[in-house]
């Protein structure tokens, strides 16, 4: 396969996840209070980072196989 | 964030030759394209409106709507296309009828199109509004602006790809927002006892207070159109809607049915659909919750005391999605979930006015304007068309001012264009005794069908000529804008059919079976899959995703 869609999603999100993670660490707690005390920019980037992470994973492995 | 996207696209210019050229794509990417093909913000947006607007009741979009529309399709629908000549609407209404019906749909597209980035422009312009503070003019214009320079500057090159990628991008950027919603609301207890309060401060035409369970319910209190929000009945609802509109839309957008064509083999194409039919499943959770969330806290504040702005004598319901984000993000996830709604608006304005200009440039001036000029003069009136299209959307984005919810506004263009094209369509492929001239007076009788309804009819409340009532006296008022919306569809569709088989049994047929091979179902080879497992034959499939969306009908009767 010449080109593999997984590869762009899986590091836009990753890049993404990750500033956001770093971002969220970065900021005070008063940040949060509009969303409710949570500090939805480390979790949520967390999470779009293992998306992310998932994405490239199936790409290598698709490369490895293809 | 826009510089990775800039940088990734330079290196995926191929990737649109790459998705038409058929070779193996995998089912999930050909299902992923599909069902991006019409997951956009004007669909986030429009439906959290109509959550907070119409309640539970919006989830017929989908669940009666788009989900067995997409199952007809991959079950009965994709062996028709994928054997079919014709690969656009106009090339199928010029094979299968003549010149003529194919001019007059050119016409309705031209103006769908217009329509459609029009409300885009006027959706970005209230964001614009929003979070800048620009007055509401100057964002418009901005806007206008921003989409002429986006495609001068070759936007569209890779149309699938970046559609894709708008997917993920709008649900990884608005699961948050329902997350933090509903625990502003108290979950979906807390989410449910403030529906009811909703619904029992709001009164239908009649002057009563509806019963408890109207925002939360799907089909309890759809026995009368006064019993619920949407102010429709069972049957105006199945038939508008459920039938006309969304079978209409899936059935004969073949941007979304080319996007199943790329699957390498035809058993695989006719799975696309059914596996784009699931997530989409699951959507309004996604799109319309957040609505229902808003009008709740609307009426009984939460903790963060949000609540949705006045318009007129209703609420601004399509400030949901653009003053919930801004109220629940702070700033980093803010600037992921309105990078994916502006993605989103640039690209499907892009890809309307762009519609726009092929159609006007290639099917109307080139086919009957003026013939035979050079290259590049067509080239220079596609330019041309592009600013034109661009200024009537500007203008079209001033009528959306008159609306509170997107949404209404959009069915109601599909109402005029989508509904009769559906009765020609249906025909067309299912009666081969159908002629050219049958269908051309039948879509312009329902089209005009569409026209008087709606000059004869108005909504309840309505201010402005461009809700109906513009004729003269006024016949029948409705509940709503989307039960209008409805019934004009249903008038449409109704008047085409008929006089579409009238005109066609008193006029005579002029193609033989041989040049109708391959555009009407039963001259076109269909490849039987009896070899195939149950779980890869698209009739189970179907059949088990059917099934599934009963479940969730009955789970939120």
């Amino acid at each position: 396969m010449k080109f593999d869609l997984r590869l762009p999603i899986g590091f836009l999100f990753s890049i993404f996840g990750g500033i956001l993670a770093i971002y969220g660490v970065l900021t005070p707690p008063e940040t949060y209070t509009q969303s409710l005390g949570i500090n939805v920019n480390l979790y949520w980037g967390v999470v779009l980072c293992a998306f992310g992470g998932v994405m490239l994973g199936f790409a290598v492995r698709g490369r490895r196989e293809g | 964030m826009i510089g990775i996207g800039a940088a990734l696209k330079r290196g995926m210019k191929s990737s649109n030759d790459f998705f038409m050229s058929g070779r193996n794509i995998p089912a999930w990417i050909a299902g992923l394209a599909f069902l991006s093909a019409n997951l956009g913000a004007q669909e986030v947006m429009g439906m959290a409106a109509s959550g907070a607007k119409y309640g539970m009741m919006t989830s017929h979009f989908y669940w009666v709507g788009a989900v067995p529309a997409m199952v007809f399709v991959g079950v009965f629908m994709m062996p028709f296309y994928y054997g079919s000549k014709a690969r656009s609407v106009p090339e199928y209404l010029k094979l299968r009828y003549d010149e003529k019906t194919r001019t007059f749909n050119a016409f309705s597209f031209a103006a769908m199109t217009v329509f459609s980035s029009g409300i885009s422009m006027y959706a970005m312009a209230k964001i614009l509004n929003l979070l800048l503070g620009w007055n509401f003019d100057v964002a418009l214009w901005a806007s206008a602006a921003i989409v002429l320079a986006y495609i001068f500057l070759g936007g569209l090159t890779s149309a699938i790809y970046n559609e894709v990628m708008q997917f993920f991008l709008i649900v990884l950027g608005f699961a948050p927002l329902v997350f933090l919603g509903l625990r502003d609301a108290g979950g979906w207890s807390g989410l449910v006892a403030r529906l009811d309060l909703v619904a029992t401060s709001n009164q239908n035409v009649a002057g009563q207070p509806f019963e408890a369970g109207a925002w939360v319910s799907a089909w309890s209190h759809m026995g009368s159109s006064g019993g619920n929000p949407m102010g429709v009945e069972w049957f105006g609802m199945a038939m508008g809607l459920g039938f006309v509109l969304s079978f209409g839309y899936w059935c004969t957008d073949f941007l979304v049915v080319q996007r199943a064509m790329v699957a390498e083999n035809e058993q695989a194409a006719r799975r696309v659909p059914l596996i784009a039919a699931v997530p989409k499943m699951l959507f309004p959770f996604l799109v319309i919750l957040p609505g229902m969330i808003a009008i709740a806290l609307t009426y009984q504040a939460g903790q963060t005391g949000f609540s949705l702005p006045v318009k007129g004598n209703a609420y601004d319901y399509d400030m949901t999605i653009p003053l919930m984000l801004k109220h629940y993000f702070p700033s980093g996830l803010l600037g992921l979930g309105l990078t994916a709604l502006m993605a989103s608006f640039m690209s499907g304005m892009a890809g309307n006015v762009t519609a726009f200009n092929t159609v006007w440039t290639y099917d109307i001036y080139q086919s009957h304007i003026a013939p035979n000029k050079s290259d590049g003069h067509y080239l220079w009136m596609g330019r041309m068309a592009t600013v034109f299209g661009i200024v009537l959307s500007i203008m079209t984005a001033y009528m959306a001012q008159h609306f509170n919810n997107i949404m209404d506004m959009l069915q109601l263009v599909f109402a005029f264009v989508n509904a009769p094209l559906f009765a020609t369509f249906l025909l067309g492929m299912f009666w081969r005794r159908t002629t050219g001239h049958g269908a051309f007076y039948g879509l312009l009788s329902g089209t005009a069908a569409a026209a008087l309804h709606h000059g004869f009819t108005v909504p309840v409340g309505a201010e402005s000529l461009f809700k109906g009532g513009w004729i003269g006296p006024i016949l029948h008022t409705y509940p709503s804008e989307m039960a209008q919306n409805f019934w004009t569809a249903i008038w449409s569709w109704t008047t085409c059919f008929t006089v579409t088989i009238l005109i066609s049994l008193l006029t005579k047929r002029l193609k033989s079976d041989e040049e109708l091979r391959g555009l009407v179902y039963s001259l076109t080879e269909r490849h039987s899959e009896g070899h195939l497992p149950w779980y890869q034959r698209p009739i189970y499939l179907g059949a088990l995703i059917l099934l599934g969306v009963t479940v969730l009908n009955l789970a939120f009767l």
